[in-house]
């Protein structure tokens, strides 16, 4: 059995120990908010933070969340106003919006461990979440709002 | 002015049945669902093909507006929401005409049901076009039934009274109702004759034209609440994901599901039925494994042991089928246009200048692959599922289940990208198949893989032109050959030949002023699923002659910009329907949408001045220019690169100018452009899906990159042509795709002297 701790309350899981964490979080704990978008770690639609950092729960094993604390989009903020929220909101990013919940968990663990990050940190760490729907120029907008307060 | 959709229909249903959700949105005291009363295509200020559409339009706000007691006004999307934000534009043309207050205005999404709503199918860059005037009737009739309503009241005449903010005020007394003090007396009145309805003056509109509503699902997406394809979860729903058959044609010729079922959490393989090609939107059949969620479903596949049977298609190579097309371009093919004596103009021309380009073929890849969820029980279906047509799914649905109308019932959630890949249903279909055959419900997701390897692709295509220029430098002569496998090879025997659907997207529909014009289709059959992709054939055909514009101005020494000019001639109306075998004009009439060179030559010469063109430009930068008459709008896109001495290749900004008629959401047109650009991109740099033995080469976002961030335009700029309200609305969705790889391929032109003839651009340019 794995125990782990999403959004702050405690998760048990009995299946093979190989599954990833975001099929868990999906199909079992009934945590639609993180989307399914490669698979491969390529496109950063699964990020979640693993005590505290943006990881893409695609490539993270059960077994190696067994005993962390994972965030999801929907534990972000209680009342879904993260200070990344509140921007991407003021700049209006989303398109269709399906990977706009991993660019806000990863633009939040980038803003928690660089305040005021440079174009290019922000490049730099926004560069494994993909848009389709190509929504770059405002994600990096809201990202630096969000950095200097909404 | 955010709010959140409680009401979005994939979160209500799964505990109530369709009659519940009716009743749930169409409270007490609210306009109550009666037979549509208005004649389809009434009052129309412009004629569209609206009502050639199947199940046409419906502008009955007995059918779209329902108010409760307390104001709340539930308007009704019947469209799908892909991104391009139509949710929420068309919603609030109803909620401005009907003077309704935004901030008390909700938005459910409507099932399919063509009959009731008329055509959902969200595609064609369809939906402000084809309906922003029946909704404008719809809000103006409930406007028109409140002031009645208030009038009878008050015992006074109807002119007496008006609507202004979400209540009806006697302009004589000061007396006012509220909406929902009304709700219930409106709610009882038939709806109005086409003849006692007002539009408003535009100059009173609050929210059309604006552009400050935000998208109402902005919150949801924002806080991962907003549903989408695979968030629907229903008690005892089983996880599928299925191994489809890596060659078109090809079937299941057995299966060893043995390994798969030793798998912890593994609950079933199964084979699941494919149809014979062609076969439109019917699933390409294989091997499903059922599992205790998607993950271990995928693990399962991933240890299937299937046998295929032979296939035609495995004959299908996309570096021969290339030189195939070309050796084609080369040959006389059909002639669809003629203007004039191409021939002649070829023999006495002092010159002929000629090219040849290629697109490759390419997947949507959106965001979210294709999954739906069904449950099919008790000789009934109901579906949950992104998808582009809600009412063709139904309709595919009844066929394939063989069930009647009423029996169905598909829900529509918000999908995570579409670009065409969601107008075809097969992923639905599988879903309600497997459902059926588990007698559970069921949800089947598509991966990565699947969704690149499976797509039903943008056609490859080449294409070739030729001009004959006089002595005097003059472009006396345009020949245009375009090869590529069609799109109705999905429909149909595979014609092998384009289309009037096809060649009228940028080839015959040229608006250039030249005495000798032949457009030609050259033979291509398809192996492999054809479809459509945002922009379709604009993309290769607008790619080719934008390209050949720029090349021919640099062999006369000319500058671009003004050789676009010149070729596009005066301003007036190019009508090719008679030289043209069959010219589609998008589906709407040639008199309300013509080809007007004045608004051609109005984007070119606005883009060109936003964009600074022809200023002085760092060195290694380049600037180029491309225009397309792109799915009713005009459109034209400056690009500005910049290339270092590597070769590599970054865009500092871009400006496009759009001439889209009458619009409603400026700040989504913005975003349209925005992500056109990142699209048109990606297009330009990176996108190619090849076959090798008919079996699609690449899987994921390794081998099949998309731009992100850090390549993206450092600046897009947008500018919208103002245009009076009486120019007919036309696409936005679409149209900025299709310059984008031109103007790019030119800039880099304008900084390295490099031509790029062939898509992708990877690193042609490298060193």
């Amino acid at each position: 059995m794995i125990t782990l701790s999403v959004n702050g309350q405690e998760h048990s899981y009995d299946g093979d120990p190989s599954l990833p964490l975001l099929w868990f979080l999906r199909d079992e704990a009934g945590l639609p908010g993180t989307k399914f978008g490669c698979g491969e770690a390529l496109c950063g639609a699964c990020t979640v933070h693993v005590n505290g950092e943006a990881v893409r729960s695609c490539a993270v094993q059960m077994s190696d969340a067994a005993g962390k604390t994972v965030v999801t989009i929907e534990g972000l903020d209680p009342h879904g106003n993260h200070p990344v929220q509140r921007a991407w909101r003021a700049v209006n990013v989303p398109q269709c919006g399906f990977c706009q919940a991993g660019q806000i968990m990863q633009a939040a663990a980038l803003l928690k461990q660089t305040p005021n990050p440079t174009d290019e940190q922000i490049h730099t760490a926004m560069a494994g979440n993909i848009c389709r729907c190509g929504c770059y120029q405002r994600i990096e907008a809201a990202v630096r709002t969000a950095a200097t307060g909404v | 002015m955010t709010h959140i959709d409680k009401s979005d229909p994939a979160s209500v249903v799964e505990n109530v049945s369709r009659r519940a959700w009716l009743k749930g949105v169409v409270a007490s005291g609210s306009l109550i669902v009666a037979a549509s009363a208005l004649p389809r295509g009434a009052m129309a200020a412009w004629k569209t093909g609206a009502d050639a559409m199947p199940h046409g339009t419906v502008s009955d706000p007995h059918v779209f507006v329902a108010i409760d007691k307390d104001g709340i006004v539930t308007i009704v999307a019947h469209r799908s929401e892909m991104g391009t934000g139509s949710k929420t534009s068309l919603p609030m043309v109803v909620a401005d005409e009907m003077s309704a207050d935004w901030s008390r205005c909700r938005v459910v999404q409507a099932p399919g049901d063509e009959v009731k709503y008329g055509n959902q199918d969200t595609d064609g860059s369809r939906s402000l076009r084809h309906f922003v005037q029946p909704m404008r009737q719809c809000g103006a009739a409930a406007r028109l039934m409140l002031e009645m309503a208030a009038a009878k009241r008050l015992g006074v005449d109807v002119s007496e009274v008006e609507a202004i903010n979400h209540e009806v005020v006697h302009r004589h007394s000061g007396r006012s109702f509220g909406f929902g003090e009304l709700a219930a007396d409106a709610a009882a009145l038939p709806t109005p004759a086409p003849d006692q309805i007002r539009l408003k003056d535009p100059n009173s509109f609050r929210y059309i034209g604006t552009g400050s509503v935000p998208i109402v699902d902005l919150f949801g997406i924002t806080t991962g609440t907003a549903t989408y394809g695979a968030d629907v979860r229903l008690p005892g729903m089983k996880y599928a994901v299925i191994l489809r058959p890596p060659v078109l044609g090809s079937k299941v010729k057995s299966v060893d599901g043995s390994a798969a079922m030793k798998i912890r959490g593994v609950e079933k393989v199964m084979e699941v039925k494919g149809w014979d090609w062609p076969a439109k939107f019917q699933p390409l059949g294989g091997v499903a494994v059922i599992a205790r969620n998607t993950g271990i479903a995928i693990k399962g596949r991933d240890a299937l042991k299937v046998v295929w049977t032979e296939s035609p298609h495995a004959v299908y190579d996309s570096d021969t089928f290339r030189e195939e097309m070309l050796a084609t371009s080369r040959k006389p093919g059909k002639t669809v246009r003629n203007e004039g004596d191409i021939d002649a103009a070829m023999k006495s021309a002092a010159r002929v200048v000629s090219a040849e380009y290629y697109v490759p073929q390419f997947a949507h890849a959106p965001m979210e692959p294709p999954v739906a969820t069904a449950w099919v029980h008790d000789g009934m279906a109901e579906v949950w599922a992104p998808v582009q047509s809600p009412g063709g799914t139904h309709d595919d649905l009844c066929k394939t289940l063989g069930l009647a109308y009423d029996k169905v019932k598909v829900n529509v959630t918000l999908l995570g990208g579409a670009f065409g890949r969601k107008s075809k249903c097969d992923f639905a279909l599988e879903a309600a198949l497997l459902s059926q055959a588990l007698n559970a419900p069921v949800r089947v997701q598509w991966t990565r893989e699947d969704d690149i390897q499976h797509d039903f692709y943008h056609a490859p295509a080449v294409e070739r032109i030729e001009a004959a220029l006089d002595g005097s430098n003059k472009v006396i002569g345009w020949r245009h050959r375009n090869v590529a496998p069609t799109l109705f090879s999905t429909f149909m025997p595979d014609p092998k030949y384009q289309q009037p659907l096809e060649y009228s997207m940028g080839q015959v529909d040229l608006p250039f002023e030249i005495a000798n014009i032949r457009c030609e289709v050259g033979e291509a059959a398809a192996h492999s699923r054809i479809g459509w992709f945002r922009s379709v054939r604009n993309v290769p055909n607008t790619f080719a002659t934008q390209c050949f514009v720029a090349e021919l101005a640099h062999e006369l020494g000319r500058d671009p910009k003004e050789m676009l000019l010149e070729l596009i001639g005066a301003p007036r109306i190019v009508d090719p329907r008679k030289t043209t075998v069959d010219l589609w004009n998008y589906g709407d009439p040639f008199e309300t949408y013509p080809i007007d060179t004045g608004r051609v030559r109005g984007v070119v010469e606005l883009v060109a001045e936003k964009a600074g063109w022809g200023r002085n430009l760092p060195a290694g930068h380049g600037m180029g220019i491309a225009v397309q008459r792109c799915f009713l709008s005009y459109v034209a896109t400056v690009v500005e690169v910049a290339v270092d001495d590597k070769g590599k290749i970054s865009v500092p900004r871009v400006d496009t100018a759009i001439d889209c008629g009458f619009f409603v959401n400026p700040e989504r047109i913005v975003s349209q452009i925005e992500g056109a650009a990142i699209m048109g991109l990606t297009v330009a740099k990176h996108s190619a899906v090849t076959f090798k033995n008919g079996v699609a080469q690449q899987g994921n976002f390794n081998d099949y990159p998309v731009v992100r961030i850090d390549e993206a335009p450092r600046v897009t700029n947008v500018h919208i042509v103002q245009n009076g309200w009486d120019v007919p609305s036309s696409g936005v969705g679409e149209p900025a795709t299709a310059p984008f790889a031109p103007a790019f391929c030119n800039a880099i032109f304008a900084a390295t002297q490099k031509r790029i003839r062939s898509l992708p651009v990877g690193d042609q340019i490298s060193l």
